[in-house]
């Protein structure tokens, strides 16, 4: 990757990161942990992977702020549209609404029902014969979902190299770690042995990110990507714990949690 | 119906190229033909009908008009969630295609009945869901689905044979005028009190198309007239044909009137037998049926 771009990259997700922890913190909401964990890979995959027509499928929809900040970004949504999340009367809701936004075909928001999305988008566009690729973002608890597992088999079964799976590997879900509540690992073997090129990344590095994406382009397969990242990554005070999941900001968390962006940013940028 | 359905399939194949269809894993000995038409158009999901749905959904969000087939508990309540919100909220032409709802899968047992379906999803935004009555009925109904924009389900089951004329395929039919009650029916289970002593008179109406959006003037005054009202269907009550049909009515009636259901109750016995079997334990055929009618109507 140019340092151009990785720079680029790295402003852009600075901006969606700064966009929707306002969101939260005006909303006063929780799943701020949720958006922070996936802000690289939604960045990551908006801007440095998907051409203008391909979709993203956001099956961890209770990161619908990530998702929003990525369309304020790109024109999609606009600024004032931003600042209804969350309130009365807005199409806005905590998870993806239905038929609403542009760049959102499916309300997500009930575990499990992406990777079948995705599945069913890569085999139309299979039958339709265009060039089409859907990303789908899943959590990693949600793979609890049998459904997940239906999905992979089609996806596998049919061979559709036009999806491409990215799991927010963040090791935490609802109400505890992963392997506590309902052992995933070794989660790339599984996934492997569906029938998937399985690639792990580091899911808050864009140059990790960008070996994956040059990974996968060769692949015959279709494309798993463990996203290896931190529920939280910033908010120093609840990182890597389910708190984040549910807590709103208060002043003092939403100064530290924004210091900390901003410091990675810093990190990151002189690293380049 | 299964023979009439998956001939209008094919029938319908040549003049829809954005017909789909999609079976999770069923379909032996009745499919072959529609799969031979259909080619790439045809998929066979597996037995996993949460992603058949969902995928289906997508499909139609794509331009495709998919028909999604199994057995009716397996695709309409096991994947119920993914119907309700990657079908119906977003009002999507998904064909869901049920066979033997009721007791028509017989002695194969309480998991291969549905008698929740028309209920669980006539509530379903967008949602039509289509009873054929007689067999012939598939062909017009596959056609009113074909060209419905949004979200359906069909009921398929071995169709009635009565003893006079039905009019072609419609949400209301009346069968045939009487005057000491009147009946509505859905589905085959209806032929039971059609081909029965008590039919001749009775005013009989089927009716085939949920969720109800209003009645015929002709049924409420019959209703108003008679007095009576039975109505059938191999499904909960609670749920089907009684439970709507009574609210619909309720701000048309000008007089009191007398209500028998006749509903599929479960399985009072705990025991399994073919369907005319257990039609006849929920009174909805044989003696019991009989002792209802003549209990009701004395």
């Amino acid at each position: 990757m140019e340092s151009q771009q990785h720079k680029d990259l790295l402003d852009k997700a600075l901006s969606i990161k700064k966009r929707f922890l306002g969101m939260y913190k005006s909303a006063n909401a929780g799943h701020v942990g949720c958006s922070l964990s996936v802000a690289e890979v939604i960045t990551f995959v908006r801007f440095a992977w998907m051409k203008e027509d391909d979709e993203i499928i956001l099956s961890k929809g209770h990161a619908a702020a990530s998702l929003y900040s990525v369309l304020a970004e790109d024109g999609t949504l606009s600024e004032d549209d931003i600042k209804t999340f969350y309130k009365n009367d807005t199409h806005l809701a905590a998870h993806p609404p239905v038929n609403k936004v542009k760049r959102i075909p499916f309300a997500t928001g009930s575990l499990g029902h992406g990777l079948s999305l995705a599945a069913g988008f890569g085999i139309s566009h299979k039958l339709k014969k265009n060039s089409k690729t859907t990303f789908c973002i899943t959590s990693d608890g949600e793979i609890n979902e049998g459904s997940t597992w239906e999905a992979a088999l089609f996806i596998a079964h049919h061979n559709l190299t036009n999806v491409v799976w990215l799991v927010d590997r963040n090791k935490l879900q609802g109400y505890g770690r992963t392997e506590d509540v309902m052992k995933l690992d070794p989660l790339d073997k599984k996934i492997e042995a569906f029938g998937f090129h399985v690639i792990i990344a580091e899911g808050h590095n864009f140059a990790s990110l960008t070996q994956a994406k040059e990974e996968a382009l060769k692949s015959n397969k279709p494309v798993a990507i463990i996203c290896n990242t931190t529920k939280g990554k910033g908010w120093t005070t609840y990182e890597d714990k389910v708190d984040c999941h549910y807590l709103p900001m208060k002043d003092d968390q939403y100064d530290i949690v924004q210091r900390e962006i901003e410091a990675f940013y810093n990190k990151a940028l002189s690293s380049i | 119906m299964r023979v009439e359905f998956a001939d209008s399939m094919i029938k319908q194949f040549d003049e829809h190229p954005s017909l789909a269809f999609i079976t999770g894993d069923l379909g032996y000995m009745a499919l072959e033909k529609v799969q031979e038409k259909y080619g790439e158009r045809f998929i066979n999901a597996g037995v996993a009908e949460q992603n058949m749905v969902t995928v289906a959904a997508v499909m139609a969000h794509e331009g495709f008009v998919p028909f999604v087939y199994s057995i009716s508990p397996f695709v309409t309540l096991r994947p119920y969630e993914q119907i309700r919100n990657d079908v119906c909220l977003h009002n999507l032409p998904v064909k869901i295609v049920g066979n033997g709802g009721g007791y028509g899968y017989g002695i194969m047992g309480a998991t291969h009945h549905n008698i929740e379906d028309i209920g669980a999803l006539r509530v379903l935004p967008n949602m039509k869901v289509y009873v054929p009555f007689t067999a012939n009925d598939v062909y017009d109904a596959v056609n009113q689905m074909v060209a419905d924009k949004s979200p359906n389900y069909i009921r398929l089951n071995m169709g009635a044979k009565v003893p006079y004329n039905v009019a072609p395929f419609a949400q209301w039919r009346k069968l045939k005028s009487g005057n000491k009650g009147v009946v509505v029916g859905t589905g085959p289970v209806l032929e039971n009190i059609c081909n029965s002593a008590w039919a001749e008179d009775l005013e009989i109406w089927v009716l085939s198309v949920f969720p109800i959006v209003d009645l015929p003037a002709e049924l409420i005054a019959a209703v108003n007239r008679t007095q009576k009202l039975i109505t059938i269907e191999e499904h909960s009550g609670e749920c089907g044909l009684r439970e709507t049909l009574s609210y619909h009515l309720m701000n048309e009636l000008s007089t009191p009137i007398k209500m028998l259901s006749l509903a599929a109750n479960g399985y009072p016995s705990g025991k399994y037998g073919d369907q005319k079997w257990h039609q006849a334990e929920n009174n909805l055929g044989g003696e019991g049926l009989n002792n209802q009618l003549e209990n009701f109507l004395k």
